[in-house]
């Protein structure tokens, strides 16, 4: 990590006169000079800046430094699947021959459509599916259209009563708001001691009205749910479907397919579990896959084969579908990078990267729950959760001026190591929740955990210090309150 | 090993031993036998770096390769300066996650700000978020926006000159959501004004969504619109080609509430439909019903200033099913593309990138018209995008027989219809070409 | 240790309500401002609005969590406390002198589901 900080805003380098741009000439004839008439123009100028070329390469490069990736360093943030990705995928999105545009007629853009259709049948195959759409463009927006489906089905099947939908009191906050957009109502199942789903609790609030049960498998916590088939046996026999949330697929590859645990409808993450980037926030892609039967509620515009012609055609006004969730076939270019990754494992090398991750996860809870809280015992996935620092560490919550997940978190900033993911779940007070992923070296978490250990014993030894972290920071521990109260959205609010 | 495994099998074995199991199979202990799959998947077999480039490169090669490019529809083939490839392929960008931790993700948080900055002012808006995933689903979000501010009423209004992707999306989040949406017919290809007028003094409206770049290419006037919609207590959204917003009167000054799009036309390759970005910026009243991500500045504990993701109550991840909406990760990683465009290109340059987009869209009508094949349907203003009709033939075998000269010529909307975007990529020599290539289809 | 005040009427979900003849004043208490942490914004509904006894009325945000309002009692809002719009902090000095809303009452029975102080402070330990 540079230390350095690179403050500027691109707008206090604007100088008037400067540009960053060559353009043709123009070369029209004057009457073809751009005239809107007076309502419709815009009449105001704009606070663009004006700069040259390499203010602005320099500018956003200086940025760069201040920011933390993957590539930077090790970034155990749970249940995001922060692993490595690969370069390859990078250069082969970028291929100009795939550039084209999406209003090409199918019959001259059968290349893209091809690996459409390549991928998401390798999907489905990875996820135990009959078909997959790729047009959601992240996690949540393929839970939302998950659901779509779910809800399309009871429709077609005349079933307008089934507007709840079961989610475990442990899962993602995303899992209650796509429910909510879809118009569907929320009922929260409780967890057992063990974080997995109380089935006797399920069980009296299966009913007619149930549309689905959506879950992830191993749930929030990195836990196993062993009674899922049963789970889903319940559920079929009240006649929901089973929503599986992809966000925890990564343990599972090859090893367990969610369709043969019992799950009628998915979404993927394939910037978790399938190695294209993050991007800072997107863009994302997710996958929705369907068992045998919900083929046809897939969201128009749908990638066919034809066998027999051998060509692929885009349906895009099929009235059994959902709808659209999309302009045009999602993010393409994310596609195209997970169907590089997946040529890359094989069918080799595909189970071992959830395993390789539980190994991993495994490794580092066993050496640091002599430091940090461990709420579940027992194997975990590939992720699991502390409940913050153990009480002889300063962790103690009931005490003024104990030391908390957070300060934990700042301080391992100053190490060159980004934070876990804090305070979700929302079942533990002080959760820290840790997936290291499988791409990561024994090596690496050696010195993780040599780091956490030391944070632990500086939360005893030197609290006030830990208090303040991150000390070696670009910025330092930074004012929310003030972000909220005096709102700044803007350079011009400045 | 293989290349993204780092694990030696010693270093599995002491760490196996350190967990205290005696494979990794076994890591699975719990995992129910029945459940397992056995054997392998029917995936193809582990490919060579040069066998997957082979592999991705033989099946894009069944494409048919265009010249130019004039098709538009949603997604437009504008120039792209280099420096924009260059910045964003920066892995310290690209490799990050949602810049939860601010201390490390200034490089984040920083071009969000700025790209916040540069939309609102584009827009004339207050407040612009950190990004939708495209302009369809920042269309429909806006609609959510319009109930959820409305709190009782359930009707939503949206001109049925949007774009049929578009539309179709946003019918989708109704028909789920429970939303009354009522599409505004068109007249004369840009809406039916008075129709809306109607409607909307019915009192039960939530808000009115228009399209001020409609699917024929028209800009359509919004005069009194604003003040309509706000006498009977209706949110105004309007929806833009972003690239136009230099040029034409802005959201905030027909007086909107919301300003909703896709923002690929400003620097984003046309890349089969994504990634793009959809934009939605909003008046400051409205701050807290937004959707997405927001960034803020704020200052660290030395007083300095920096930013940080903030107003995150509104979120799903705190929130849950009482959010403004079910998004979090967006597309977060292209509000540099239009950040790092927009740095370059300055007022100067966005004005000049439409003036070639309008003097190019104008001679090539003029140049097809005298041709004496095509005629106008309406007579509307418009800046790099418009329709004509065929006068005889289809539309979509005028666009086969055009790719055969190497020209995407438009997208065939109609039967009889062709609906022709000129970025300012394409000069007059192009025009031209385009024109006399066009007489071919006719005259064969 | 959070401050319960006697004479008011408190519900499980951490509101009071302080009644003034036909009037009941409605807000968060000091254990439940104690528990969000620094209070940012304060979304409140508007004067003639409906409130239903149970039911949601608005909700106080933190800036890393949001808590809805349920009101204790039925009526009809009658005055927001507008000085919240601009410092939402009050509810942090004081949750029982900076009321959300005041409410006419339409069945003061619903006072009686209520708990009292000493019942409030037994669910706050």
């Amino acid at each position: 990590m540079n230390n350095t900080y690179y403050g500027k805003l691109i707008f206090e380098l604007s100088r008037p006169g400067r540009v960053g741009y060559s353009l043709p000439a123009n070369k029209f004839d004057e009457k073809y000079a751009l005239a809107l008439s007076e309502p419709l123009r815009r009449q105001s100028g704009t606070l663009l800046p004006e700069a040259d070329e390499l203010t602005v390469a320099r500018h956003y490069t200086n940025m760069s430094n201040n920011n933390f990736g993957v590539d930077t360093g090790f970034y155990p943030l749970g249940s995001c699947t922060m692993k490595y990705n690969p370069k390859l995928n990078e250069e082969l999105c970028q291929l100009p021959e795939l550039n084209i545009h999406p209003q090409t007629p199918d019959y001259a853009a059968q290349g893209n459509l091809a690996i459409y259709h390549y991928t998401q049948q390798m999907l489905a195959e990875v996820a135990g599916m009959s078909e997959c759409t790729l047009n959601p463009y992240a996690g949540a927006h393929g839970e939302l259209t998950g659901l779509m489906v779910i809800r399309r089905y009871h429709e077609k099947r005349g079933d307008a009563a089934r507007v709840k939908v079961l989610v475990p009191d442990s899962a993602h906050g995303t899992n209650p708001a796509s429910a909510a957009v879809c118009g569907l109502q929320v009922v929260q199942v409780k967890s057992l001691e063990d974080g997995t789903v109380d089935v006797e609790d399920l069980k009296t609030k299966l009913g007619p009205d149930v549309a689905a049960m959506m879950m992830t498998n191993p749930n929030t916590l990195g836990i196993f749910e062993r009674r899922i088939p049963e789970i889903a046996a319940l559920v079929h026999e009240c006649g929901g479907l089973m929503y599986y949330d992809g966000a925890n697929l990564n343990p599972m590859l090859g090893v367990c397919r969610p369709g043969d645990m019992g799950f009628d409808v998915l979404h993927i993450n394939l910037h978790k579990t399938f190695s294209t980037p993050h991007g800072g926030g997107g863009p994302g892609s997710g996958p929705v896959g369907v068992r045998a039967g919900l083929e046809d509620c897939l969201p128009n515009p749908r990638v066919v084969y034809d066998a027999e012609s051998g060509d692929y055609s885009l349906l895009t006004d099929s009235e059994e579908a959902l709808g659209s969730i999309s302009a045009f076939l999602g993010n393409y270019g994310v596609i195209v990078r997970g169907l590089a990754y997946l040529l890359s494992l094989g069918k080799e090398n595909i189970a071992m990267a959830g395993k390789l991750a539980v190994l991993n996860a495994n490794y580092i809870k066993e050496q640091l729950k002599a430091y940090y809280k461990l709420p579940i015992e027992g194997l975990c996935k590939h992720e699991f959760v502390f409940d913050g620092l153990r009480e002889e560490f300063g962790g103690d919550h009931h005490e003024d001026g104990h030391v908390s997940t957070l300060d934990v978190a700042k301080r391992l900033l100053d190490y060159g190591f980004h934070a876990p993911t804090i305070y979700f779940p929302l079942l533990f007070h002080e959760a820290l929740m840790i997936e290291p992923t499988e791409t990561e070296s024994k090596d690496t978490l050696d010195e993780f955990i040599e780091v956490m250990k030391k944070i632990a014993v500086e939360a005893r030894d030197e609290r006030e210090m830990v208090l303040s972290a991150p000390h070696s920071t670009p910025v330092r521990r930074l004012d929310d309150v003030k972000a909220v109260k005096e709102p700044k959205f803007t350079y011009k609010a400045l | 090993m293989f290349k993204y495994y780092p694990h030696t099998e010693a270093e599995i074995k002491e760490m196996l031993d350190v967990i205290g199991v005696s494979s990794l199979d076994d890591l699975y202990g719990e995992v129910p036998e029945e459940l397992k799959f056995k054997g392998q998947l029917n995936l193809p077999s582990a490919m060579s770096e040069h066998e997957v480039r082979a592999t991705v490169k033989g099946l894009a090669g069944m494409n048919e390769m265009v010249h130019g490019c004039f098709a538009g529809y949603g997604s437009y083939d504008h120039y792209q300066p280099s420096v924009v490839p260059y910045i964003t392929a920066r892995s310290e960008f690209s490799t990050s996650y949602t810049p939860y931790q601010a201390e490390i993700s200034q490089g984040t948080l920083q071009y969000i700000f700025e790209y916040q900055t540069m939309m609102a002012d584009l827009t004339g808006m207050d407040i612009s978020n950190a990004s939708m995933y495209d302009g369809s689903t920042a269309t429909a979000e806006a609609m959510l926006m319009c109930v959820a501010n409305a709190k009782k009423r359930n009707r939503v209004l949206i001109s049925g000159t949007f774009l049929p992707a578009v539309l179709n999306v946003v019918k989708t989040y109704a028909h789920y959501h429970g939303v009354d949406l009522v599409v505004v017919p068109e007249k004369d290809y840009v809406m039916d004004v008075e129709a809306a007028r109607q409607l909307i003094e019915a009192d039960d409206v939530a808000g009115l969504i228009v399209a001020q770049h409609n699917r024929y290419g028209y800009i359509e006037d919004f005069t009194g619109l604003a003040d309509l919609c706000h006498a009977h207590k209706a949110l105004l959204a309007i929806n833009n080609h972003a690239a136009d917003l230099a040029v034409v009167r802005t959201p905030g000054e027909w007086g909107a509430d919301i300003a909703c799009g896709d923002a690929q036309s400003l620097g984003i390759p046309v890349g089969f439909g994504g990634p793009y970005i959809g934009y939605l910026c909003v008046k400051s009243a409205l701050v807290r019903k937004m959707p997405g991500r927001l960034v803020g500045a704020t200052t660290d504990a030395n007083g300095q200033r920096a930013f940080v993701l903030t107003m995150q109550a509104r979120e799903q991840h705190i929130r849950r099913e009482k959010a403004t909406s079910n998004i979090c990760t967006a597309q977060g990683y292209m509000c540099l593309f239009v950040a790092c465009y927009l740095a370059l290109m300055g007022e100067k340059g966005v004005r000049e990138v439409n003036e070639l987009s309008y003097a190019g869209a104008h001679f090539l009508q003029d140049a097809l018209l005298e041709t004496g094949h095509f005629e106008k349907v309406a007579d509307h203003e418009f800046i790099g995008e418009f329709t004509l009709r065929l006068k005889s033939g289809k539309a979509a075998d005028f666009i086969e027989y055009m790719l055969e000269t190497g020209v995407l010529a438009g997208v065939a909307i109609a039967d009889d219809l062709v609906t022709i975007s000129v970025t300012k990529k394409y000069g007059k020599d192009y025009c031209e070409f385009y024109a006399e290539s066009a007489k071919g289809f006719f005259e064969k | 240790m959070a401050k319960v005040i006697e004479g008011l009427y408190y519900a499980e979900s951490h509101e009071y309500v302080r009644v003034e003849g036909e009037f009941g004043y409605i807000g968060i208490t000091d254990f439940a401002q104690s528990q969000l942490g620094n209070v940012v914004y304060v979304d409140m509904p508007e004067v003639d609005d409906e409130v239903t006894a149970g039911e949601e009325f608005g909700a106080v945000e933190s800036v890393k969590a949001a808590s809805d309002l349920f009101s204790p009692v039925s009526g009809t809002v009658v005055e927001v406390n507008e000085a919240l719009e601009d410092e939402p902090e009050l509810v942090n000095k004081d949750a029982f002198e900076n009321w959300i809303i005041k409410v006419q009452l339409s069945d003061k029975s619903e006072l009686e589901n209520l708990l009292d102080a000493a019942a409030y402070e037994a669910i706050c330990k």
